[in-house]
């Protein structure tokens, strides 16, 4: 018994332990028991990209829109996520109608956070009335690539678009 | 002058339909992400009623036929693009 003790305590714990479970013809039979794993660091969070576009009412002055989406920059901000990128798309014509409106101000925003915050975020949504609809969604590497180099896309069209106009 | 009649002549050749080579965009562009705030861009894969159109139409591989059809209904729900449309081209 004294030798099974010191063989169970050399195994790190992530195999398991070893634990005497039968007596058989053979001899003891051990079994491999996990016990309750390591908690998992707390400090490092778990990180995605995500963007998020949302429609606000067309209803609102250009004060209320601007409000409104500080409003929801803030949110992000405040919750540990980090603003990569904002697009406001202006008032744009919808496709269809929503909410019997057929107009609508879109704003895009590429942000870093905890899923949890995600979550918060759409209940954010969900209870102000100003937004007809949203869409968030993870980004992966491809999206990511894919956004990085449209960003410099439309900064350098804007640097030619600029010395035109002055 | 007999052999001439048993065959029939044309003064333009008569288009046969020949089997064009379908192939798949993304792989041939190496596109890897399709975006679906480009509506444009999507109104290519889509009839004229706003429906997605087959593989078999388009060309697309199956890797990203998936992709397509998965942006094709974000920019619906965004309205960027329609859930039933009437001469949409």
């Amino acid at each position: 018994m004294a030798n099974s003790q010191q063989r169970t305590n050399a195994l790190p714990p992530e195999e398991g332990l070893l634990e005497p479970w039968r007596r058989t013809f053979h001899g003891l039979v051990f079994r491999r028991i996990f016990l309750p794993s390591r908690p998992k660091s707390t400090e490092r969070h778990m990180t995605n990209r995500y963007e998020t576009v949302f429609i606000l009412t067309p209803v609102l002055s250009e004060d209320q829109t601007k409000e409104a989406v500080k409003k929801f920059k803030d949110l992000l901000m405040a919750g540990s996520g980090k603003v990569h990128h904002e697009e406001s798309w202006g008032m744009r014509k919808l496709a269809y109608p929503i909410q019997k409106k057929s107009t609508g101000f879109y704003h895009l925003i590429e942000f870093e956070s905890e899923p949890e915050l995600v979550a918060k975020l759409e209940t954010e949504y969900r209870r102000d009335e100003r937004i007809i609809r949203f869409l968030t969604i993870v980004m992966d590497k491809h999206h990511v690539a894919f956004a990085e180099k449209r960003r410099t896309k439309r900064s350098a069209k804007k640097e030619t678009v600029e010395p035109s106009n002055a | 002058m007999a052999a001439d009649n048993s065959e029939i002549r044309y003064l333009t050749p008569i288009a046969i339909e020949t089997k064009k080579d379908k192939y798949c965009r993304f792989k041939k562009m190496g596109i890897t992400y399709i975006d679906y705030k480009d509506e444009d861009f999507l109104m290519r894969f889509v009839n004229e009623q706003g429906k997605i159109l087959p593989r078999r139409l388009t060309g697309t591989s199956l890797k990203y036929q998936r992709k397509v059809g998965q942006a094709i209904k974000r920019s619906r729900h965004l309205a960027l693009m329609p859930y039933v449309a009437d001469m949409l081209k």
